[in-house]
């Protein structure tokens, strides 16, 4: 998947903030402070509909930050961003996902204490049961029953439905990531914001993690995803954004992104120890 | 001592009115604290606007099915009142708001600027008479030898387990549905919740509000059977006798107020009666005084608990794996 087979960015220039054909999330002015340390200052990006964007940079370059601020679960201290053409600035965390743009956690918030079906179930949109008065008149089985049909197909899907009646709890990290995979595409998202899907993942479910993320692509969502291994993120994006110090330093298809001496002086040069150590 | 009687008298406290009272008390907390994850440590609120509302309605001449519905009321302003500023904050301050607003409201109704409305440190006596009234049994006493009632204890018994039988079935179809789900799912991962579009606060409202009116009709149920409210009965205690008989039962168990209650109340009674007894044959001699007893039952019951917790901290109803599952 190198930006050579991927014409949607035929003729797009590898420069910080540069406007997409057609974009599905546009961000502009995106700013957060913690005090005196400017977390996240995004003057423009863009990213391209259908396609899987990579977003990397060392650690501490804003890159989870910047998920929170987009996702509504931190509030920014300026900027915009559209998602389809439309402004999703200053809303809740749970509006965001109602339209689509679903996010995932670095750290993965299975839900211990109910079974895998209903860690999906729950991600269904438009439920009539989860009103209080639908919960109680009833008349939610019919859908509920479709919804139980999809959930346990995607379990099939991810390798998890023979534990589908196990607690959440009891999976292994790597297990977690996939479930939490499972349990976003449930939500029918158009955007799906992975933070950091391949964290703790052994390597032989990292293949599997791979081929779903690719997979979700084909299916006609789109793929914004934080990855701190290099190869993964070379390997699997069309296109690939790199941060630091709260900043799009560069952006472009992976190979020139991996050639980009900014990139390299970024990773290398300020944040060696680690990049070596990772 | 009288083994039969004090076994006889544990048994009518396992199924008295106080132990409905305390299994609906302990439902509203199930629904805050097993379903959802909010720590109100202030549902003895709850149970006092559920008392006084209906006691200061029939008291000022309304109706008694006025008395309910304006208890009722009083329990969805008041969670509202405790739950929009504070659910959007950390589960602790909800619980550091609760424990704070159920002292202020006792003082609140036995001050004297309220004392002709709720009358104060003396309370309000005999608004019950209408519900009386309405009983279908003809007087006596029912029952076999020493384990009997009067047909005034049986009626009220009767509305108490029949009430706490129509709230578990509602609350059963409830938690099954998918509303349910997502109180389970804000329990175990509050972000995860909103991360798939559930609007967290709203549900936490409404989980507050139905909690809070099932502590309500506890309120009214005691104050029925003793045709009496007073401020002092609404104390902080009330709230953790609750969480006792919930913790007991095991918490996101649909039955365990009920088990914990009527396991509760056994137990109070049993050992008093134990204490009583063994007081009275002079077999502690003068190790302890029959004013000390009521002191000493709830030091042992305290023990019980913490043999239950040691020996099966998931309680009586509540699976092992579910605990394990929950240390991650």
């Amino acid at each position: 998947m190198n930006a050579e087979s991927s014409p949607a960015f035929q003729g797009v220039a590898p420069l910080p903030g540069v406007p997409k054909p057609d974009p599905i999330l546009v961000a502009a002015g995106v700013e957060r402070s913690f005090g005196g340390l400017r977390a996240v200052a995004v003057d423009r990006l863009e990213i391209q509909r259908g396609s899987i964007t990579g977003l990397i940079g060392p650690n501490g370059a804003g890159k989870t930050t910047f998920f929170n601020l987009l996702t509504g679960f931190d509030r920014a201290d300026a900027g915009t961003w559209h998602f389809d053409g439309r402004p999703l600035q200053g809303k809740r965390a749970h509006q965001v996902a109602r339209v689509g743009m679903v996010r995932t956690f670095q750290l993965t918030k299975a839900l211990g204490r109910l079974s895998l079906l209903d860690n999906l179930l729950l991600a269904a949109p438009g439920q009539r049961g989860e009103r209080l008065a639908g919960a109680v008149l009833g008349g939610w089985r019919a859908q509920e029953a479709a919804h139980r049909e999809q959930a346990e197909a995607l379990l099939e899907r991810f390798g998890l439905a023979p534990l589908s009646r196990h607690f959440a709890g009891t999976l292994s990290g790597g297990q977690r990531k996939l479930l939490e995979m499972a349990r976003a595409l449930m939500a029918r998202p158009r955007l799906l914001m992975l933070d950091e899907p391949m964290a703790g993942v052994n390597p032989a479910l990292r293949q599997s993690l791979l081929a779903h993320i690719q997979e979700i692509r084909t299916e006609g969502a789109t793929v914004l995803f934080i990855e701190h291994d290099m190869d993964v993120v070379m390997g699997t994006s069309d296109w690939v954004v790199v941060m630091a110090e709260g900043r799009v330093i560069a952006e472009g298809p992976p190979a020139a992104v991996g050639a980009d001496p900014e990139v390299i002086d970024a990773y290398l040069g300020r944040d060696h120890g680690k990049a070596a150590g990772a | 001592m009288d083994l039969v009687k004090i076994l006889t008298d544990s048994l009518r406290a396992a199924i008295g009115v106080p132990a409905a009272a305390y299994a609906l008390a302990a439902t509203g907390l199930n629904v805050h604290f097993g379903y959802t994850g909010l720590l109100n440590f202030g549902q003895v609120a709850f149970m006092l606007v559920g008392a006084y509302g209906t006691a200061v309605t029939v008291n000022e001449g309304g109706p008694l099915w006025l008395g309910l519905l304006v208890g009722i009321g009083l329990a969805v302003a008041l969670g509202l009142l405790l739950g929009i500023p504070t659910l959007r904050l950390r589960a602790d301050y909800l619980a550091i708001v609760t424990i704070a607003t159920a002292e202020i409201l006792r003082y609140v109704t036995r001050s004297r600027a309220l004392q002709s409305l709720t009358g104060g440190v003396f309370g309000i006596q005999k608004f019950a008479n209408p519900f009386f009234d309405l009983n279908p049994i003809p007087p006596g006493r029912y029952g076999f030898g020493t384990f009997n009632f009067s047909h005034r204890q049986l009626w009220v018994m009767a509305v108490g387990w029949l009430t706490v039988g129509l709230i578990l079935l509602l609350l059963t179809v409830l938690l099954r549905s998918p509303w349910g789900r997502v109180l389970k799912a804000i329990r175990e991962d509050e972000d995860a919740a909103r991360s798939l579009g559930k609007n967290v606060f709203a549900y936490k409202i409404q989980s507050l509000i139905l909690g809070g009116v099932i502590g309500a009709l506890a309120g009214m149920l005691l104050a029925i059977d003793t045709q009496a409210v007073n401020p002092d009965t609404f104390i902080s205690i009330l709230t953790f006798f609750a969480y006792t008989v919930l913790i007991l039962g095991g918490p996101g168990r649909i039955l365990a107020p009920v088990v914990g209650a009527v396991i509760f109340w056994f137990l109070l009674q049993f050992t008093d009666g134990v204490l009583r007894g063994a007081l009275e044959a002079g077999w502690l001699g003068s190790a302890i005084e029959g004013n000390e007893v009521a002191a000493i039952r709830f030091a042992l019951v305290g023990l019980g608990l913490m043999l239950l917790m040691i020996l099966r901290p998931q309680g009586i109803l509540g699976s092992r794996e579910e605990l394990l599952t929950d240390e991650r």
